[in-house]
């Protein structure tokens, strides 16, 4: 039972995480109809962030401040210097430009950086484990985690339906032209958005790069696992990417936990490279029901 | 040019052999390595090893060309490198791949070919009996031998109740047959991860509630640092044993004072007692100002290896040239070094501590596991 607990907070953890990153993913979709593949680019420029200045300064907290403001300001800087002039183009040249951003910023980083991946210590007060109520120990990094995700969760909630940007926000992904008919700045808005999403990238970066390490090209399996969220949540859904990215967390944690000793009984001694193997598929499986159910997506507007 | 060396080469045959036995032709080594991402410490020091042997060579190795490539640590990627290699590059041997999917990949096409692939470090089961080369050579290990130590140090340790985790590809799967060919106690779960995965949460809950008395893992790179330092945050007190992949010199600086006092098993280590391993060493240290680690010595032992042979043959002369890498007449870092009959080494295991040694984390070599130990699967191979 207490592994069933810690194996929920792990996805819990892990969904928390995968929501920061497809919150940014979902906004810049939404709003913008951009497709951007160079998300995972600011999660690493984040990550890269924060192990730079925590290392200069020896102070994790200024480092973590630093990947929101590295990544924010990269975001913001790319949205001028390339995105701007994406918006009107189709998404085969959205995609295009993004991977080559991807790839650009990878050897970027690896060149300033090297490619040894390189780790973050955790500050006395968030190192270790406690324990919870129920006899579950866990670690404290990764509760902290959890908080944030759900802090971020709701400060977007707040951000979206309750705040003049937020009007903004849904005003451009309802209607873009009306917008800027009606003398909303609407490029500043796009790059107000983008840096946003990025930074959030960028803090994620920084979060998870403290609990495995912080290397070139950590970002694409966490852009596929992120876009795999915003496609079950539904496109431009906050929401949606909230509920999407619980449920892949929670999938992929579970099924890998349970997957090979349910199979057990079945496969015996093959149970386990079998369960593993399986578990590796099950969130896309998850994203396959979902659409077959739901084309748009759980929360989406559109198809 | 490549016609004007093949006439030469006609001519000199013409000629009645004229020329003895170690040419003046060039010798090509292609090496694909990883020198990118979380495992791009272990090809980093299969190169710096390899490239450390060639230079203390000196007029030796001047006939010799390396082509080194990174393979991004991606099979398809390892497969383009060596199809480039062996068609445009036109390379003799082949070497330097450290991860055993990518080694199925590009070795038995490789060997399929007449080209030679002197293993510094991967060496699957499935290339070592039924589907063993003559041109296959490896030169670190056969991926059992370093568990199959492990597993006979479990015993020797009194655990009775071991939880073992491996990445689910060759190797990982190796791996644990390897431990449980030897250890005698019972498993308390027995479990994959993927290849290159980061978090360990789940696994380190499973552990948590295994009820094992020690846990065994094979995770090399980047894989073990991420797994041991949440690990040690964890809460979790069970103790670790694992191969020397899991506490290469690669790994340690990173996960720090956890690793202390850990036990694992290795076929080399800094301390082994020979003038070979003491010269290879310093020099190393002299070279790149770090300690070598298991990858930097197998890429040392294994261009000392291709040295040897070249001394007495051409790889334009198959048979002989497999005949003088067979007799694999080098002074290996490891001490006692031959092949057996599917040309994988027969050498000693050690089971090594972790320690402390001025401020820097090393190993320590504090038993002897196994002697004179081959595989086994030498008895399917037919050659």
């Amino acid at each position: 039972m207490t592994l069933l607990i810690e194996q929920a907070l792990n996805g819990l953890q892990y969904g928390m995480m995968l929501f920061v990153m497809a919150a940014g993913l979902t906004l810049i979709f939404g709003v913008m109809g951009l497709i951007n593949l160079a998300h995972g680019s600011l999660y690493m420029v984040g990550a890269f962030a924060c192990a730079a200045v925590a290392a200069a300064t020896g102070s994790y907290w200024l480092g973590l401040v630093a990947s929101l403001i590295a990544a924010a300001f990269v975001g913001a800087l790319v949205e001028r210097l390339v995105i701007r002039r994406l918006y009107t183009r189709d998404h085969l040249d959205q995609v295009l430009a993004t991977f080559a951003l991807i790839l650009i910023f990878s050897e970027g980083t690896r060149w300033l950086f090297g490619s040894f991946p390189l780790y973050l210590s955790l500050p006395p007060a968030l190192a270790g484990a406690v324990s919870l109520p129920g006899g579950v120990t866990y670690p404290v990094f990764r509760l902290v985690i959890i908080a944030v995700g759900a802090l971020i969760a709701l400060g977007l909630w707040l951000l979206i339906g309750r705040t003049r940007l937020g009007i903004r926000i849904r005003a451009g992904e309802a209607d873009r032209e009306m917008i800027s008919a009606l003398g909303v700045d609407i490029g500043a808005l796009y790059t107000a958005v983008f840096a946003l999403g990025a930074a959030l990238a960028g803090m994620a970066g920084a979060l998870v790069g403290t609990l495995q390490s912080v290397q070139v090209g950590m970002g694409e399996p966490v852009l596929i696992l992120a876009f795999v969220t915003v496609v079950i949540g539904g496109i431009g859904s906050i929401k949606g990417a909230f509920i999407g990215a619980l449920l892949v967390g929670i999938t992929d944690t579970l099924g890998k936990a349970l997957l090979p000793v349910l199979l057990q009984p079945v496969l015996g001694a093959g149970a386990g490279p079998v369960g593993a193997a399986l578990a590796s598929v099950l969130i896309y499986l998850l994203m396959a029901v979902v659409l077959i159910w739901r084309p748009q997506g759980l929360y989406g507007a559109r198809a | 040019m490549k016609l004007s060396k093949r006439l030469g080469l006609t001519t000199a045959l013409i000629a009645g052999m004229a020329i003895a036995a170690p040419a003046m032709a060039e010798v090509k080594v292609g090496m694909i390595t990883t020198l990118s991402g979380g495992g791009a410490g272990l090809g980093i020091d299969t190169r710096d090893g390899f490239q450390l042997a060639l230079k203390q060579a000196g007029d030796k190795a001047k006939d010799i060309e390396l082509l080194i490539e990174d393979d991004q640590q991606k099979p398809d990627v390892a497969v383009q490198i060596a199809d480039k290699m062996i068609q445009s590059d036109n390379v003799d041997v082949l070497t330097g791949i450290v991860w055993s999917n990518l080694a199925m990949a590009v070795v038995p096409a490789a060997v399929g070919q007449g080209k030679f692939y002197l293993s510094t470090n991967a060496a699957p089961s499935a290339l070592a009996g039924k589907g063993c080369n003559p041109n296959y050579f490896s030169v670190s290990y056969q991926n059992d031998n370093l568990h199959e130590a492990a597993g006979a140090y479990a015993n020797d340790a009194g655990f009775k109740k071991v939880f073992i985790m491996a990445p689910n590809y060759p190797a990982g799967k190796d791996s644990l047959a390897g431990f449980k060919r030897y250890y005698k106690g019972d498993i308390a779960s027995e479990v994959y991860t993927q290849v290159g995965q980061t978090d360990y949460a789940g696994e380190i809950a499973q552990i948590r509630a295994s009820g094992a008395d020690a846990v065994f893992f094979f995770l090399p790179g980047g894989m073990g640092i991420a797994f041991m330092k949440q690990y040690a945050g964890s809460g979790v007190e069970t103790p670790v044993i694992g191969p020397a992949f899991s506490f290469s010199q690669d790994v340690l600086p990173a996960v720090g004072e956890a690793a202390l006092g850990v036990k694992n098993t290795s076929n080399w280590s800094k301390d082994i007692d020979n003038p070979a391993n003491k010269a290879f060493v310093e020099a190393f240290q002299a070279d790149y100002n770090r300690l070598p680690s298991i990858y930097a010595a197998y890429g040392y032992d294994t261009a000392n290896l291709l040295l040897s042979a070249l001394e007495k043959a051409q790889p334009s002369d198959a048979e002989a040239f497999r005949a003088a890498l067979k007799e694999a007449s080098f002074d290996s870092v490891r001490g006692k070094f031959s092949f057996g009959p599917n040309n994988h080494p027969i050498q000693d295991l050690y089971v090594r501590e972790v320690i402390d040694e001025n401020g820097t984390l090393t190993n320590k070599i504090i038993a002897t596991a196994m002697t004179d130990h081959g595989d086994a699967y030498a008895a399917e191979c037919k050659m």
